[in-house]
């Protein structure tokens, strides 16, 4: 009777996972044909849902080490503003696809000089000014009050972002455009030459959403995987040799020739990776 | 087109049988295609072949990519250029291949004014071809690829296993009196030639190419140029360099294959038999003190060049293409063209020929001194540098007497590798 009743109870629970596929798209079962593209389908939102959850701990820890950063400038405490101008602004830089998607607020906290109208000019870069060119915190308590607001909205806000594969898919190449553009010139901190931990900050960004893809990317192009991923090593070897203690040296020591080799990686990177919309594709 | 056909057409041309024959055989249209296919694309240059009334300006030809001889040398000078020089990045001579393979495949289809790539329809992808040339013809635009002496060896390092291939005659030019030569504007390992008649679809060219070797090769510099446009000249006169002077107009004939395998391509028993049907290019930036040059008399400006400025003709002649006659005076006993003149100096004793299809440039302004900056994209074709080009520069740096008004910015050297024939791709002879 033993071998009887096995096949009937696998019978059985086959069937009733049958009738639970035709209730819930979701199911996995039972065609192959049509597993496999559930499977594509799940992986994607499964992509969206991870990433949201990444970007919205860095924001978390961005508002986090804003708030320590501006509670140092009301304090007066210069040295302990320098220290987390560039620890807080990382986390920033890494979840900017989220970060930047508010046209209202992102230039409340990161504007440089001359982006907006003096008058309405605050956020990081106007504080960054007064630490490094001036010296002080004398003067700036106000914008750091302001500053403690702004994150604090956007973090409230990014709640409401709907995060999508197509999101990502524009936004690791964008991140690496924020690099290509900006950072790679140094106009970025340009009181505090500090560049170099926003621009690993973007590209480990970028690579976030290409971890979080590649699963799904392997299954299209596994060359494409492998060429991604040796551009990203060759990006980090160079940005290793910028490190100094547990940071990065200023960007005004880069001669120009280093300057050019990293905005050439950053291009050869950029290229394979703005490839990785194949996985929307049919 | 079948091999029965090709024999025919090779027998056709072979037997000497007019050209309105060929034409009538092969039909107008396809001529280009055939002879480029035929591989003797280079030995008849369409030009050659077309009746005159079928010459007349036509702005929107093909050139035929492949062929015995790379376009863009022998080929009718274009209106554009975009010139541009790569580091090669990548590590291994396969890659290296891998990219010359892409960029044949890439280049055939710019030149027959097709896209580069699959067609734009994936939303959530970049689209392959950058598209800036989409509708535009092909404005006879050449491709036309080189490579440079670091290729072989850079740093005492042989990258690819190239150094036994390496042509004695590829050598960085030696230091010439007056040279002021900046970094930016000297060397590279490979060089792309685009020319054409319309400047968006030469720069699309390269702009398309480098794109393709992202991650392969780097650009290491670039440079438009112009001259006279066609629309401009109908009578076709010779273009005038920012001086106002026509000059370097004496070439060896393009379509006289005599001369062009004397001067120009690379002969078997030269040295480098995967460079026959090759040649060596030499590239240099020269700024033009075009302010300076602009208050100087015109006697001087005339006696600077050795030509007339207004017709072009050589100091002592009448007509643009009259023989220079070096040892005829004028009644104060002195030569009608002075011993420091830019053409006797070129001259010399007339056994240097090189084939020159120089550009203008005009880019902005120099920062450092508030002037323009213009002058020449010079570039020639020599079958050897070192008997060719450096014995007229030599000379030219020592006593000509423009160097007052030129300064040399910008230098590189480049083996251009011989045509290919369809289904092979640039610089086959070289890796195999």
């Amino acid at each position: 009777m033993k071998y009887f009743k096995l096949p009937v109870v696998f019978f059985l629970s086959n069937s009733l996972l049958f009738s639970c596929s035709q209730a819930n798209e979701n199911s996995t079962e039972p065609a192959k044909k049509e597993a496999a593209e559930d499977q594509s389908q799940i992986d994607l939102s499964q992509v969206s849902t991870n990433y949201r959850e990444y970007a919205i701990a860095e924001i978390d820890e961005f508002v986090k080490k804003t708030e320590a950063f501006a509670n140092a400038v009301i304090a007066g405490d210069v040295e302990k503003a320098k220290e987390l101008y560039t620890s807080a602004r990382m986390h920033y830089e890494r979840s900017e696809p989220l970060a930047e998607a508010f046209a209202e607020l992102d230039p409340k906290i990161d504007a440089r000089e001359g982006d907006v109208p003096e008058a309405e000019w605050g956020g990081y870069h106007r504080i960054e000014k007064g630490l490094w060119v001036e010296n002080t915190t004398k003067g700036y308590e106000p914008y750091a009050e302001q500053l403690k607001k702004d994150v604090k909205l956007l973090r409230a806000k990014v709640e409401t972002v709907d995060v999508t594969p197509e999101l990502l898919i524009t936004g690791a190449v964008d991140l690496l455009n924020e690099v290509s553009t900006s950072k790679v010139t140094g106009e970025e901190d340009r009181y505090s030459h500090t560049d170099l931990y926003d621009f690993v900050a973007n590209v480990e960004g970028a690579e976030k959403i290409y971890e979080l893809m590649s699963p799904a990317l392997k299954k299209k192009d596994e060359a494409l995987t492998k060429e991604i991923e040796q551009r990203f090593e060759t990006i980090y070897a160079l940005l290793d040799q910028y490190k100094k203690g547990s940071g990065y040296i200023p960007y005004t020591e880069l001669s120009n020739d280093q300057v050019k080799e990293l905005s050439q990686s950053i291009n050869e990177l950029a290229e394979p990776l703005s490839q990785i919309g194949i996985v929307l594709e049919g | 087109m079948s091999q029965h056909d090709e024999h025919e057409m090779t027998s056709i041309l072979k037997k000497q049988i007019s050209r309105r024959d060929v034409l009538k055989a092969a039909g107008i249209g396809g001529v280009g295609v055939l002879i480029g296919a035929s591989g003797i694309g280079g030995a008849l240059a369409l030009a050659d072949v077309l009746p005159t009334s079928q010459k007349k300006e036509s702005t929107n030809a093909i050139v035929p990519f492949y062929g015995k001889y790379q376009a863009g040398i022998a080929t009718e000078v274009q209106n554009h250029i975009y010139f541009a020089a790569f580091d090669v990045t990548a590590e291994g001579k396969n890659e290296l291949i891998q990219l010359f393979k892409e960029w044949t495949k890439a280049a055939a289809a710019m030149t027959e004014g097709k896209s580069v790539g699959e067609a734009a329809e994936h939303k959530y992808l970049p689209p392959d071809d950058t598209g800036e040339a989409a509708g535009l013809s092909a404005s006879n635009l050449t491709i036309t690829f080189g490579v440079g002496p670091t290729l072989f060896i850079k740093n005492g390092r042989d990258r690819f296993g190239l150094k036994k291939k390496h042509p004695a005659e590829l050598r960085e030019l030696p230091k010439f009196p007056l040279d002021s030569l900046e970094e930016q504007w000297t060397g590279g390992d490979i060089c792309i030639q685009a020319c054409a008649d319309d400047l968006q679809v030469a720069f699309h060219a390269v702009r398309n190419l480098a794109r393709i070797a992202r991650g392969k090769a780097v650009l290491r510099w670039g440079q438009a140029g112009f001259q006279r446009t066609k629309q401009a000249s109908p009578k076709k006169e010779t273009s005038r360099n920012l001086f106002g002077f026509k000059d370097g107009t004496v070439n060896p004939n393009v379509k006289n294959s005599n001369e062009m395998n004397q001067y120009v391509w690379v002969q078997p028993g030269d040295g480098t038999d995967w460079l026959v049907n090759g040649t060596y290019l030499v590239v240099r930036r020269i700024q033009m003190f075009i302010e300076v040059w602009d208050r100087t008399t015109l006697k001087e400006q005339e006696n600077t060049f050795g030509r007339y400025r207004d017709s072009g003709a050589y100091l002592g002649q009448k007509d643009e293409f009259d023989q220079p006659d070096f040892e005829k005076k004028n009644e104060n006993g002195e030569y009608y063209i002075p011993m420091t003149a830019h053409v006797r100096v070129a001259h010399g004793d007339g056994k240097e020929k090189i084939l020159r299809r120089s550009f203008s440039y005009a880019d902005g302004i120099d920062a450092k001194t508030g002037t323009f900056d213009a002058g020449l994209l010079f570039i020639s074709f020599q079958r050897s540098i070192s008997k060719q080009f450096i014995p007229i520069q030599k000379r030219l740096s020592q006593m000509d007497q423009l160097n007052e008004y030129i300064v040399h910015r910008g230098s590189a050297v480049f083996a251009c590798l011989p045509g290919v024939k369809k289904g092979g791709y640039i610089g086959e002879t070289l890796f195999s």
